[in-house]
């Protein structure tokens, strides 16, 4: 490794040696700045040195990809069907997507949290928001598959979310669209004093990770944008950016940009906590969907929660207040000490920053500048701290190094400007292309950033790439931050449209990665966890087909006794034990999607047969030198037949 | 006995010097026992698809994958080319146990009542033995790597039109196909060569003592 380092040392000076020798030029970022291409540059068979999680925006999925490289490495479905790995299309996942609303296979993802302990990441769980039917998902980071989702009652546009606490006691999930709570037949014009917006918050169980609301927070109806929490002295707090305080229903690019100043909703969530454990609150009649994927039956199963506890924050002295913030504020982002609040308003090219300390002393002092609906506002100029003047158009989001400097994105004027906390001077700008919306420090939303990167995540590509017809990709831009300037090192394409990403140091989540399932913790009703056990069995119209795999062939795969009108299962258990051997599996006219089955997972699909014939299906993953081999066939018989149910493996029916 | 401390009479030093090669014997002798907890020969494989390597332990009782699940995977890919499957339980490892715990009884014996020429005797019944275990081993290698079923989805040749045989090495490395296949001792082995080794020097010692 030394010598690695030693070498890239000496290329790096001497690259840098020629540049400035050749060109006369000098590179910002020192004399010791290799080339861009050397610094993303990951040689074949080396691995990143960090995962960067890049939510999918109308994708509804979350994608992987290693940085300084940008490589892709999965795209994990969550809020969407996944033909390729039948999440949502399998009879085990289906229930994934239940929501009160019934089955809904698509969501809008939008922003990536790791989990922490006392502040900094510690890699167990990825929680993401879907943003149009209010879903909270937690993602398991050793297998990287979607295990529960939660859906947010009393929400619309579930935006302010899904940002967890230090030490992932909540994950926070705030309504953008205020609402009638509970919902109701209403003319839309009296949205006024009527609407509500609901912020929740889900707890996260210390020991197995399940999530529940705790309660929700009932709070007038603004728009509540973004939020995070407060770290340190902060903890405790957390923090929503709001718009439309105006309270408009409609043309609200217009009529919701109207006040000079919106605000930031400071919640004391500890207090609100230690009130609805005082048994504070009501509980409220609601009808939202608890969705668990259990690893041991691989098998997920959807519950209706009848009931949320609701809690009216003017009955809790002293647990919400109102921080004005200029232009309808997007990003709220927190500095690593928990000391500065970063408002971002998107309509100003200042940036708004507050102090917590200033803000406890406000309210101690009782510095109140009226309230809105009972909740107290507090005087502007008693919390905020500093401005950062003139430093571009249109600021949404902010990031921290840890060292000192915060990096906005500024979605008008398209650039990544550094500035200082504390002096709130800019120190250097990038531009961006086109159009950023977040950024991404890894470790950024916690006391422990990482540094070294920022990833902003751009809208508009325009010339960027290869044109693909009218639609053209979104994308990622890496940043090195080592230096005192920025230097731009790579563009890449991503999946959808990215949000939000979650970045964090590879070796705390790689050495925790799950190889494959083990076949004797399977509790899968349907599994069969040897060849003979296999069998088809029928229950009047319902076949249910126990098959499985290994290299390279199904057992069974010859099946006769199949009628036009059965529904057939095929429930298929991956027999192999070893890392990275997969089987596909698929049959011709079946209504759905192919299986993809992990060693010692048991997935089904149904199948149900219009003609008759002798119809095959195969293996779809290329498992093995035989796999070319892995087949097999369905005899359908007419509804009428009498031919019994018969099955085999290397030999003939008889 | 104040005398004998600093004047040793000629029976002490005999006594003493008894006792080393006789120390070195059962020492040599219970080193054996290590036989049934440590592994005696690994073999393993490593191959594009597996890069990091999988195989087996041998004991003198049974067969043990290296990582969970090796032993099926390496039948997984060896049924291709018709091999058998690696066998849970072989009869010699009904029989193997009781050699060493019968060559260990004998070895205490020996070690404890009769004379260093028995030490020889000892070492050269456990390099028999060990060479019988050796053969044995080479037989079941043979077989497994000879013996393929008619019907096996790839058969290779040699080129002189032979069916390709998939034998490990008895000792050291060899590539078969896409397998580097190692053959080396284990732990296991390394008591077991030090266990003889050790009666081995006892026997030369104890004759040294002999000429006081």
């Amino acid at each position: 490794m030394k010598k690695i380092f030693k070498k890239s040392f000496l290329l790096l000076l001497s690259a840098a040696i020629f540049t400035a020798c050749s060109n006369g030029k000098k590179s910002d970022s020192g004399a010791l700045s290799g080339s861009a291409a050397e610094k993303v540059y990951v040689k074949p068979g080396d691995h990143d040195e960090f995962y960067a999680f890049i939510s999918g925006g109308f994708s509804g999925q979350l994608a992987v990809y290693g940085l300084p490289s940008g490589r892709l490495f999965k795209v994990i479905p969550v809020f969407s069907q996944d033909a390729e790995k039948a999440y949502g299309y399998n009879e085990e996942t289906k229930p994934m997507l239940n929501t009160s609303h019934g089955f809904v296979p698509w969501d809008d993802s939008h922003h990536p949290d790791i989990s922490q302990t006392a502040g900094e990441l510690d890699g167990r769980y990825l929680f993401i928001n879907g943003n149009n039917t209010p879903r909270i998902a937690k993602v398991d980071l050793t297998t990287f598959e979607t295990t529960e989702i939660i859906e947010v009652p009393n929400s619309a546009g579930n935006h302010s979310s899904s940002f967890v606490t230090e030490n992932t006691e909540y994950v926070v999930a705030g309504t953008r669209f205020s609402v009638p709570v509970p919902q109701r037949d209403m003319p839309i014009n009296e949205y006024k004093g009527n609407f509500k917006g609901a912020l929740s918050f889900i707890s996260v169980d210390p020991e197995d990770g399940e999530m529940d609301i705790k309660f929700q927070i009932i709070m007038p109806g603004f728009n509540y944008d973004l939020s995070h929490p407060g770290r340190g002295d902060s903890h405790g707090w957390f923090f929503f950016t709001t718009y439309n305080t105006e309270e408009a229903s409609t043309l609200l690019e217009v009529n919701a940009s109207q006040n000079d100043k919106d605000f930031i909703a400071a919640i004391n969530w500890k207090k609100v906590e230690a009130y609805v454990n005082g048994g504070g609150g009501k509980k409220m009649p609601a009808n939202y969907a608890h969705n668990v994927y259990s690893e041991e039956t691989h098998t997920a199963t959807s519950t209706m929660k009848k009931s949320v506890t609701v809690v009216d924050p003017r009955e809790i002295p002293g647990a919400v207040y109102l921080l004005p913030t200029p232009k309808s504020p997007h990003g709220c982002d927190v500095d690593p000490s928990g000391e500065y609040i970063v408002g971002s308003g998107k309509l100003s090219s200042n940036l708004t920053v507050h102090s917590f300390s200033n803000m406890i002393k406000a309210i101690d002092e009782e510095n109140f500048d009226g309230d809105a609906y009972g909740i107290p506002i507090l005087s502007f100029d008693a919390v905020n701290t500093g401005t950062v003047e003139q430093a571009g158009l249109g600021p949404l989001h902010t990031e921290f190094d840890g060292e000192g400097n915060a990096y906005t994105t500024f979605f008008i004027s398209s650039e990544v400007v550094k500035w200082k906390l504390g002096t709130w001077e800019v120190v250097d700008r990038k531009p961006t292309y086109y159009s950023v919306g977040h950024l991404m420090i890894p470790g950024g939303n916690s006391r422990k950033p990482f540094g070294k990167y920022v990833v902003a995540m751009n809208k508009i590509t325009k010339d960027r790439y290869l044109p693909t017809g009218p639609e053209v990709t979104q994308s990622a831009q890496l940043f090195d931050i080592s230096g005192d300037k920025m230097e731009l090192l790579l563009d890449f394409p991503t999946i959808g449209e990215p949000h939000y990403a979650a970045g964090i140091p590879a070796d705390l989540i790689a050495k925790n990665s799950k190889k494959f399932y083990a076949l004797e913790d399977n509790k899968h009703p349907y599994a069969v966890k040897n060849e003979a056990d296999t069998r088809v069995e029928r229950k009047g119209k319902d076949v249910h087909i126990y098959m499985t795999t290994i290299r390279s062939h199904f057992a069974p795969d010859n099946i006769e006794g199949i009628k036009v009108g059965d529904k057939v299962y095929f429930h298929v258990t991956n027999l192999e034990q070893d890392y990275d051997v997969p089987h596909g599996v698929s049959m011709i006219g079946a209504n759905t999607s192919e299986l993809l089955i992990m060693p010692g997972q048991t997935e089904t699909f149904t199948w149900e047969p219009k003609q008759v014939g002798v119809w095959p299906f195969y293996c779809t993953d290329f498992c093995s030198a035989l796999h070319q081999e892995m087949q097999g066939y369905v005899r359908v018989s007419p509804r009428s037949s009498t031919l019994p149910l018969s099955w085999s493996l290397g030999e003939d029916i008889e | 006995m104040e005398g004998n401390i600093s004047f040793p009479s000629f029976s002490t030093i005999q006594e003493k010097s008894m006792k080393k090669s006789k120390a070195l014997m059962l020492i040599g002798v219970v080193l054996l026992g290590a036989l049934f907890v440590l592994p005696l020969w690994n073999i393993s494989l490593e191959a594009p698809q597996y890069p990091e390597a999988i195989g087996m332990n041998i004991h003198v009782n049974k067969i043990v994958a290296m990582n969970p699940n090796d032993i099926k995977n390496i039948n997984i890919m060896n049924h291709y080319v018709g091999m058998k499957d690696i066998p849970e339980m072989l009869p010699e490892f009904k029989i193997f146990p009781y050699v060493v715990i019968g060559m260990m009884l004998l070895g205490l014996l020996i070690g404890f009542k009769l004379n260093y020429r028995w030490y020889l005797v000892w070492f050269i019944l456990i390099c028999l033995v060990g060479a019988a275990g050796m053969y044995d081993f080479y037989l079941w290698e043979y077989d497994y790597g000879h013996t393929l079923k008619e019907t096996a989805a790839i058969k290779f040749k040699n080129p002189d039109g032979t069916p390709l045989a998939y034998q490990p090495p008895l000792l050291g490395t060899k590539t078969i196909l896409n397998f580097v296949a190692h053959s080396y001792p284990r732990s296991g082995a390394y008591f077991l060569f030090t266990g003889m080794l050790m009666a081995f020097a006892a026997f030369f010692i104890g004759k040294k003592e002999t000429k006081y």
